[in-house]
């Protein structure tokens, strides 16, 4: 999306409006379209009325969080299980919240943040650090804002009208979200053999953990963390930024 | 259907998942200065968003095959630079298709 055609160059505070805030998240929402739509589904499906899915997405608006929390909810499972996998599960926000702390504009108040920090998604938080310069408070809302929509409208159409798409074409529709992550991640990666480095470290170690046995057993939230900060901390040592990068 | 307890669980994701969103962004003020820690920020969004899609992009779909189907389509498509949009709804196409042939010709 930003990558298509090089911005003009402007710098200071003025590139990033709302209304840019707002078309950036575009993108995202209709991503999140299709993976919302799925979990309201999901939700009816195990006779739960749709106002309770919209309250989850409303309230979480997270995927796998709130799809593995729903499920156990659905199971029946005692608080402290819900409580834990999903904190284990939405954990690796802690890091990109640290990254997002060292982007954001040093000014942005303590009630902007309580407020902005609710909308920080994987996707969201990728759109923020491309950004050439500090991110402000109305682009980061703007940001926000069209992919909650998505994600809401999209809960509400998935529990409402569950036999809308047919199940090939739901089947089809469960790659998008990796689609988009990878449209995030190889053109950076043409460029940057660091970049490349990271993925294919993070990528090789994630499949470690999901084919062999007993490392399998471990929930998907750590795993992805041990991923992550063995990936970005090999490369920040082999690799450190140079000044004018960062 | 007890909503008394739906309802506490829905709160008690809610909390669990602002949390972590919301506490390093409103405490760190600072700008780090050290160039590892950095740099390692710096790379997180790539490594994390490398994890969340190998392998799992490969279960995706109705079968294995289709979903590498869709993961070259949707390299492919990346390679090139086209949008997020297009990469996405591309693979899901890509894969709609395969899985269509596969029910005709009788595979998968």
């Amino acid at each position: 999306m930003r990558r298509r055609k090089e911005p003009i160059k402007t710098s200071g505070p003025l590139c990033l409006t709302f209304t840019k805030g707002l078309r950036d998240g575009l993108p995202i929402c209709l991503g999140y379209l299709s993976v919302s739509f799925t979990f309201g589904m999901m939700v009816v499906q195990h006779d739960l009325p749709a106002w309770i899915a919209m309250l989850i997405s409303m309230t979480n608006l997270t995927s796998a969080g709130q799809f593995a929390g729903t499920d156990l909810i659905i199971q029946g499972a005692m608080y402290v299980e819900v409580a834990v996998t999903t904190f284990v599960i939405n954990i690796r926000y802690m890091l990109m919240s640290l990254s997002l702390s060292q982007k954001v504009e040093a000014k942005m108040s303590t009630f902007q943040r309580l407020i902005l920090s609710f909308g920080i998604t994987d996707e969201v938080f990728a759109v923020a650090m491309q950004q050439k310069e500090a991110v402000n408070s109305r682009y980061f809302a703007g940001l926000i804002v069209t992919p909650y929509c998505g994600w809401a409208l999209g809960t509400l159409l998935g529990a409402t009208a569950t036999s809308f798409l047919p199940l090939s074409v739901r089947t089809a529709l469960g790659i998008a979200i990796y689609g988009m992550f990878l449209a995030i991640l190889i053109p950076p990666a043409r460029k940057s053999k660091a970049i490349l480095l990271v993925i294919a470290i993070a990528a090789i170690i994630r499949c470690g953990f999901a084919w062999i046995p007993v490392l399998n057993q471990l929930s998907s939230g750590w795993v992805i963390i041990i991923c992550a900060v063995i990936a970005a901390a090999f490369a920040a040592w082999r690799f450190p930024l140079r000044e004018e990068e960062t | 259907m007890n909503y008394t307890r739906i309802l506490i669980c829905i709160l008690i994701m809610a909390v669990v998942t602002y949390l972590p969103r919301m506490l390093p962004l409103t405490i760190f003020r600072k700008k780090i200065q050290n160039q590892f820690l950095k740099s390692f920020l710096a790379y997180v969004p790539y490594a994390v968003l490398a994890a969340m899609t190998f392998p799992e992009i490969l279960s995706s779909t109705g079968n294995l095959i289709s979903g590498l189907i869709g993961l070259a389509t949707a390299i492919i498509l990346a390679f090139f630079n086209r949008g997020l949009l297009v990469v996405a709804l591309g693979s899901a196409g890509a894969v709609f298709a395969a899985e269509q042939v596969m029910r005709w010709i009788g595979v998968g």
